[in-house]
């Protein structure tokens, strides 16, 4: 752990991302909507050229050299996002578009012998819409019932009525990591353990910690987790379910025609061997390349290194924001239970004033509701305004967005200029 | 501090409709009710419609949205009130137009718009035109009868 005691170069770090030299209105870029998507290294722009210039090819079937190259390519990424979070095999990875599509894929193929009517689905109130609009549909077409974990007045989950809400009706625990718009980290191991006691299988939406955080899917003991490629210094297009082999084993399809079949005749087909059961097509081979690209870059800087750095940076920013009365900062305050996350809210101000405001300085922040409607609803706001940390933001980024704010304030409260 | 396209956008009547929004109440018993809701920013209103005959006896509205959204909604109740219900539509048509025409081509303001040029602004921020235009839209929905949830997108 002495490593994650060592801060990283961010300086260093920005030189990677050719993105970070550019202006916005003439102003440097400062870049804080991490939450929505990250910026690509150039090493992961040179996988996607590499193939395309090197080695362009269809995977799996092909005897050329071309086609074997790409394979093993391809093949490697997907061992490198296993090792990342110490899957047990790259069997167990399951390529997608994105972390919703992932869920998708678990709702649609998972339910069928493992949630019966009246069997229960628990998730929480803070919930991506990604992790909750499918569940709405699998609870309502198996006459299964959704149940949520509420979010306390600090950000944080209510656990007070767990032992109730978790019990042996329990079918599955579908449950966020990390917040993507209060930024709380939550206590997934502890849950997946209740999770466990009672039967129920788990489930847990990566895509905003498995880019932050050290990651471990068997210390988590889940049975399912997302990740999404593009949050993660990967290109769009490209994501990852984890799901243990034994779940894998009994589940049907995703979707059905080439790739994922062993043998066809006109009557009917048998299922070829994991993972490709799952990945029915040509895949998207330059992005699974590029992720891992990605996460070699990450793991060269080592996640404890980069979650350091995250807690480092929210805390300064906390500190900073406590400074502008006017605005409200949702979510926790323990920075061991906070992701570089910082969603606020200025009551004489709408986040889409306040975000424009902020892009004429350069300052890219995300407004709105952040795909979780419900949150909103829980802290009685339309929507807000939300900065989102990665590894090569620096606090100078911070003082630059605090500064805006309080322009911002005086631009917006007693009257213009 | 260079801040003009800002400044452009966020005029001294807009920011003073923002703050002080004009008909922000609702009616009893209207003639005509409509709501519009911008799903990309959480943007909602409502508004009421009393006739007197053809004409606009009385426009009021509620609801919550930024500051472009509650000048635009409070300067527009200001500019159809006691407007026939045909004229109406025609300072909807002119403001619309204001908003949404071509970036490099001609647009000649039209009288009807009066204070409403202000907005003219907002034609250069893309992402805020919906913000600009959504009471608007409850606005013809009203005159059409109302009813339905007037979306955005």
């Amino acid at each position: 752990m002495s490593a994650a005691h060592i801060s990283i170069d961010s300086d260093a770090i920005r030189r990677d991302f050719p993105i970070l030299s550019r202006t916005v209105y003439g102003k440097p870029l400062v870049y804080l909507d991490n939450a929505a998507t990250s910026h690509k290294p150039r090493g992961v722009i040179r996988a996607l050229s590499d193939y395309y210039e090197g080695y362009n090819s269809n995977v799996h079937r092909g005897v050329h050299a071309l086609s074997m190259e790409a394979t093993d390519r391809f093949e490697e990424a997907r061992s490198a996002v296993a090792r990342f979070i110490n899957a047990e095999s790259p069997d167990e990875i399951i390529w997608t578009r994105n972390a919703t599509e992932a869920i998708n894929l678990v709702a649609h193929s998972w339910p069928q012998g493992n949630i019966e009517p009246g069997g229960e689905i628990v998730t929480t109130e803070m919930e991506h819409h990604s992790n909750l609009v499918p569940w709405q549909k699998v609870a309502a077409d198996r006459g299964a019932r959704l149940r949520f974990l509420p979010i306390a007045d600090d950000g944080t989950l209510d656990l007070s009525g767990v032992d109730s809400i978790i019990n042996e009706r329990t079918r599955l625990l579908t449950i966020v990591h990390s917040s993507n718009s209060l930024g709380t980290i939550n206590p997934v191991k502890e849950l997946a353990a209740k999770a466990r006691a009672v039967g129920a299988a788990v489930m847990i939406d990566g895509a905003q910690s498995v880019p932050h955080m050290p990651v471990d899917v068997q210390d988590l003991d889940c049975d399912f987790l997302t990740l999404s490629g593009h949050k993660m210094l990967g290109p769009t297009g490209i994501g990852a379910l984890y799901a243990k082999r034994d779940a894998l084993e009994t589940m049907e399809p995703f979707l059905r025609g080439g790739e994922m079949v062993l043998s066809v005749t006109l009557e009917g087909a048998t299922w070829n061997e994991l993972p490709m059961r799952f990945e029915a097509g040509t895949p998207n081979i330059a992005d699974a390349i590029g992720l891992g690209a990605a996460v070699e870059y990450l793991e060269a800087i080592g996640m404890d290194r980069v979650r350091q750095h995250e807690v480092e940076l929210t805390g300064y920013a906390l500190e900073r924001f406590a400074e502008l009365e006017e605005i409200d900062v949702f979510g926790p305050r323990d920075l061991s239970l906070r992701g570089g996350v910082v969603s606020f809210y200025a009551s004489d101000i709408h986040p889409h004033d306040l975000g424009t405001f902020l892009d004429r300085r350069g300052i890219a922040v995300r407004t709105g509701h952040h795909c979780t409607m419900p949150v909103m609803g829980r802290l009685g706001v339309p929507a807000t305004a939300r900065a989102s940390f990665y590894i090569y933001n620096t606090e100078d980024e911070v003082d630059l967005l605090v500064d805006a704010l309080k322009d911002a304030l005086r631009y917006f409260g007693n009257g213009p200029r | 501090m260079q801040m003009s396209e800002l400044d452009e956008l966020y005029q001294e009547l807009i920011m003073d409709h923002n703050r002080r929004p004009r008909n922000f109440r609702p009616i009893e018993c209207p003639d005509r009710e409509a709501n519009g809701y911008n799903p990309f920013c959480g943007d909602t209103v409502t508004l009421y419609l009393k006739m007197d005959g053809a004409d606009v006896a009385d426009v009021a509205f509620q609801g919550s949205g930024c500051a472009i959204s509650r000048a635009s909604a409070s300067m527009m109740t200001e500019a159809v009130k006691g407007k026939s219900g045909e004229e109406a539509r025609q300072v909807f048509d002119a403001f619309h137009e204001m908003l949404t025409h071509p970036p490099d081509s001609e647009f000649e303001p039209d009288d009807a718009l009066g204070d409403l040029e202000v907005l003219s602004g907002v034609s250069e921020f893309p992402t805020r035109i919906k913000c600009a235009t959504l009471s608007w839209h409850a606005l013809r929905s009203a005159l059409d009868g109302g009813g339905e949830t007037v979306k955005t997108e």
